[in-house]
């Protein structure tokens, strides 16, 4: 190719050669206004301080909190001997004695300060203490001091832990009341412990470990496995575990700790543990109440949030479909109707969803009748516009031919206009069922009830996160569920329709509002 | 059809009677299941409506006389008030409470200049849903790619990205947002995550979508000359989907709009969260000051966004649910 023939080509399309400066240029333009835009965002959140200030470690710990759960056992040192106490509420139920907690028993002599005058106040000496040699004193350190003599201290022998081994995968804490020592693969340090005043490692402290200040708490990381601090006045372990912990019954529940043979056996062929009703009821009973996953609550407000979607979405159907045909401008002749209808559709739209939520919190209180009531103003707006848009769009023969066999105007509406819309009505009405139950759970956040204010609650208090987790599982779940039901049903009305008429067929595609 | 009472149809051969039986036995099985789905729904929906009406906190038809209660309640002292609200002017009211600091919130741009605090509220919700668009459009662009049959061949890499996108976008929002209050305290910037994060998903889908429809000859073409992937997607398909990618971002821009509205009234800041405390406290004239700029706005994104996508793409209505 010659220079001639380039410039023949050149002259014959000037538009490809010679674009005018803004198309040559939209393209980096465009890009430099995004980055421009960018800056100016970060500059108006303040981006950088927030990602600077933000708390990254406890994004880690939460999103473990996701799939695992912490059991945090304290264990005080005392002059001579240690106590272990695990949390109030704590998973492994009121007696805990796990495994990886090993304790190491012996009789030791401690001097115990006088108590105000208790009701059995003895003279006996400590020897003939109640306990019996062996009982888990170490639990419960304030009972024996009511046997002790009202006004001088005294010594008491008992069977108490004197040191104490917590072992967190390939770490583990040796505790005994003046020595700790950490170990974490091959490394370990050891700690001296005075009293009530400081804490000091006799070797220098591994990157794992942490101490802000000499003779401060030291803070020990076992990565996933958990953490620990080391506390001039106890030893505080964060043990993880992976899972879901007392997933189907909790601590409370007869049924609570046993093997799944054992609870099967129990149901099945057990004698009666609550003789007023039978195993399996108790069983039932035991998993709805659960204290810790709430599961009846939950799924009652699964349910709550479902309903909400699918009552909202058919109301607004119902509801639009007549005003559909005063919208639409090739079915009611009137100007005035078609217009007044129009801006009525858009007042619905355009008052968010979240105005008419709070509206109806307040008018119905709290729970799925707002909610449904907020879906159904605004989605009546939304769907009103698809159907009068999809009635403008028919194909005017259909009509022409049920006119001119005189049928009257209902029959020419019922024959030749609903058969070609009707099916993109209801493939329209069930993507927005579809998006309903996302958008449904959003709602409930703001009060209008359903999973949305539960999991809202649950997060809120930044420690339920395996409740939060579990929630979003079962939302996917259903939203996966109806979305299959829903694509479904509109392949089925689809299939009927295709037949007759192709072009109706790629007339309804998702509404891409609403992939939402 | 009511035509077949006037007209006396001629009697049929046997085979025009077979087909005439299994038409009727066809319809009488159609309407059977049209009938069966009428009243199936009619009983999903008056159950649900029993069920929602139990669970709710008040019941339907006790609570109906006062719902409109509100309304009443939301009278201002005087009808200049949420204009004095909206712009930030002092109350003739003012008792030092909250109801009436109208000048508290205003923002000064220089000694005199002062932007009102719901306007400056209104731009942060508008600047969340516009930047975490562009955020999310930036990585659906960019992954749209490899999830389109047509342009990337790897059937694994598409399965992946097309996963990811699918459950990026059934991820609820809320939950991101709330994970992220969690981490950085209250603001805009966990609205801000996730709001982009779902609009990866979203428009990851639209996107590919629209690439798997493009015509594949300018792609050939470069194909044929030697060019590289990344070249054949920016040549041969970038152009010409570009005006529908940019439909969908406006689209996506006018939901996030909304859903940033709500996310605000969740505790991440802009004008949902004014919204909320003010309906929330009882302060009648900032309530009725905030919906209003609230329902302009919303107007006039759609509207904005209407006549740009029609620029953009002339008359095809993408909008909702009309071809593509």
């Amino acid at each position: 190719m010659n220079a001639d023939a380039i410039n023949d080509i050149a002259t014959r399309h000037p538009d490809a050669f010679r674009r005018s400066l803004w198309k040559r240029y939209a393209a980096p333009i465009g890009i430099l206004l995004c980055i421009l835009y960018t800056f100016y965002c970060s500059w108006f959140f303040s981006i950088a301080t927030v990602l600077e200030k933000a708390n990254w470690n406890l994004a880690g710990a939460y999103l473990a909190d996701w799939v695992s759960y912490e059991i945090r056992p304290d264990i005080e040192f005392k002059d001579n001997y240690l106590t272990i106490d695990y949390s109030r509420f704590s998973k492994l139920g009121s007696n805990p004695n796990p495994d990886w907690m090993a304790k190491q028993m012996a009789v030791i002599e401690r001097r115990v300060d006088a108590a105000p005058a208790p009701a059995i106040a003895t003279n006996k000496s400590s020897q003939d203490s109640f306990m019996a040699p062996g009982a888990p004193t170490a639990e419960n350190p304030a009972a024996p001091s009511g046997q002790s003599a009202p006004a001088a201290p005294e010594t008491v022998r008992e069977n108490a832990v004197v040191a104490a081994t917590v072992t967190l995968g390939n770490g583990r804490i040796a505790i005994t009341p003046n020595l700790v020592t950490v170990t974490r693969g091959a490394e370990s340090v050891i700690f001296d412990i005075a009293k009530d005043s400081s804490v000091t490692p006799r070797t220098p402290l591994p990157d794992w470990i942490e101490q802000r200040r000499p003779g401060s708490t030291a803070y020990v990381s076992f990565g996933f496995l958990g953490r620990a601090e080391v506390q001039n006045d106890e030893v505080v372990a964060w043990r993880r575990f992976f899972g879901w912990a007392n997933f189907v019954f909790d601590t409370n529940s007869p049924f609570w700790g046993k093997p799944f043979g054992e609870v099967a056996s129990l149901i099945v062929s057990g004698a009666r543990i609550d003789p007023s009703r039978s195993n399996a009821a108790l069983a039932w009973d035991n998993v709805l109440n659960n204290a810790e996953w709430q599961h009846g609550d939950v799924w009652l407000k699964l349910l709550q949030t479902i309903v909400m979607a699918f009552v909202g979405t058919v109301l607004a159907s119902i509801v639009a479909f007549p005003l559909a045909f005063l919208a639409a401008r090739n079915v009611t002749p009137s100007r005035i109707a078609n217009q007044l209808t129009k801006r009525f559709f858009d007042f619905q739209r355009s008052v968010d969803m979240l105005i008419w939520a709070l509206f109806f919190t307040r008018g119905f209180g709290p729970g799925p009748l707002a909610g449904m009531s907020a879906i159904f103003f605004t989605d009546t707006g939304t769907l009103g516009k698809l159907y009068s848009e999809a009635l403008e769009n028919i194909d005017d023969k259909q009509r022409e031919g049920i006119r001119s066999v005189g049928a009257t105007p209902a029959m020419v509406q019922r024959y030749g206009v609903l058969p070609q819309v009707l099916p993109v009505f209801l493939s329209q009405s069930l993507y927005f069922w579809e998006s309903n139950t996302r958008s449904a759970t959003i709602i409930g956040a703001v009060g209008a009830g359903g999973i949305g204010l539960k999991l809202w609650e649950a997060m809120r208090t930044n420690t339920n996160w395996a409740n939060v987790f579990y929630m979003v599982l079962l939302i996917l779940l259903v939203v996966f569920i109806f979305d299959n039901i829903s694509s479904y049903l509109r392949r089925k009305l689809m299939g009927t329709v295709a037949n007759g008429n192709d072009e109706r067929r790629v007339s309804v595609r998702p509404p891409a509002a609403q992939i939402a | 059809m009511s035509a077949t009472d006037v007209y006396r149809a001629p009697a049929l051969s046997p085979e025009g009677a077979t087909v005439e039986r299994h038409w009727r036995d066809l319809a009488a099985r159609r309407r059977l299941y049209t009938i069966g789905g009428l009243v199936f729904l009619l009983l999903a929906l008056s159950g649900s409506l029993w069920f929602a009406n139990e669970t709710n906190a008040g019941k339907f038809f006790d609570r109906l006389p006062y719902v409109a209660d509100f309304f009443t309640e939301l009278q201002p002292r005087d009808w200049f008030e949420p204009v004095r609200a909206l712009f930030d002017l002092p109350s003739p009211y003012d008792d030092g409470s909250l109801k009436f600091d109208y000048p508290e919130g205003r923002v000064y741009l220089t000694q005199s200049i002062y932007i009102p605090e719901y306007f400056h509220r209104m731009i942060e919700t508008l600047n969340i849903a516009l930047f975490s668009t562009l955020v999310g459009a930036t990585f659906g662009f960019l992954l749209c790619f490899l999830a389109a049959g047509n342009i990337t061949a790897s059937r694994w890499l598409r399965f992946v990205t097309r996963r990811f996108l699918e459950i990026v976008r059934a991820f609820p929002e809320i939950v991101i947002a709330g994970f992220f209050l969690a981490i950085f305290s209250l603001g805009p910037i966990p609205a801000i995550i996730a709001v982009s994060i779902h609009t990866v998903g979203a428009l990851g889908k639209m996107f590919f979508e629209v690439v798997e429809n493009a015509d594949m000859k300018p792609e050939e073409g470069l194909r044929a000359v030697g060019a590289n992937w990344v070249e054949r997607v920016w040549f041969g398909i970038v152009p010409q989907v570009l005006p529908n990618f940019m439909s969908y971002f406006l689209l996506r821009f006018e939901i996030n709009v909304r859903a940033s509205t709500i996310l605000g009234a969740v505790g991440a800041g802009g004008i949902g969260e004014s919204l909320r405390l003010s309906i929330g406290r009882g302060h009648e004239a900032k309530t009725i000051a905030i919906v209003f700029l609230l329902f302009c706005t919303i107007v006039a994104v759609d509207q904005f966004s209407a006549w740009l996508r029609h620029r953009l793409v002339g008359r095809q209505a993408f909008a909702y649910g009309r071809g593509e």
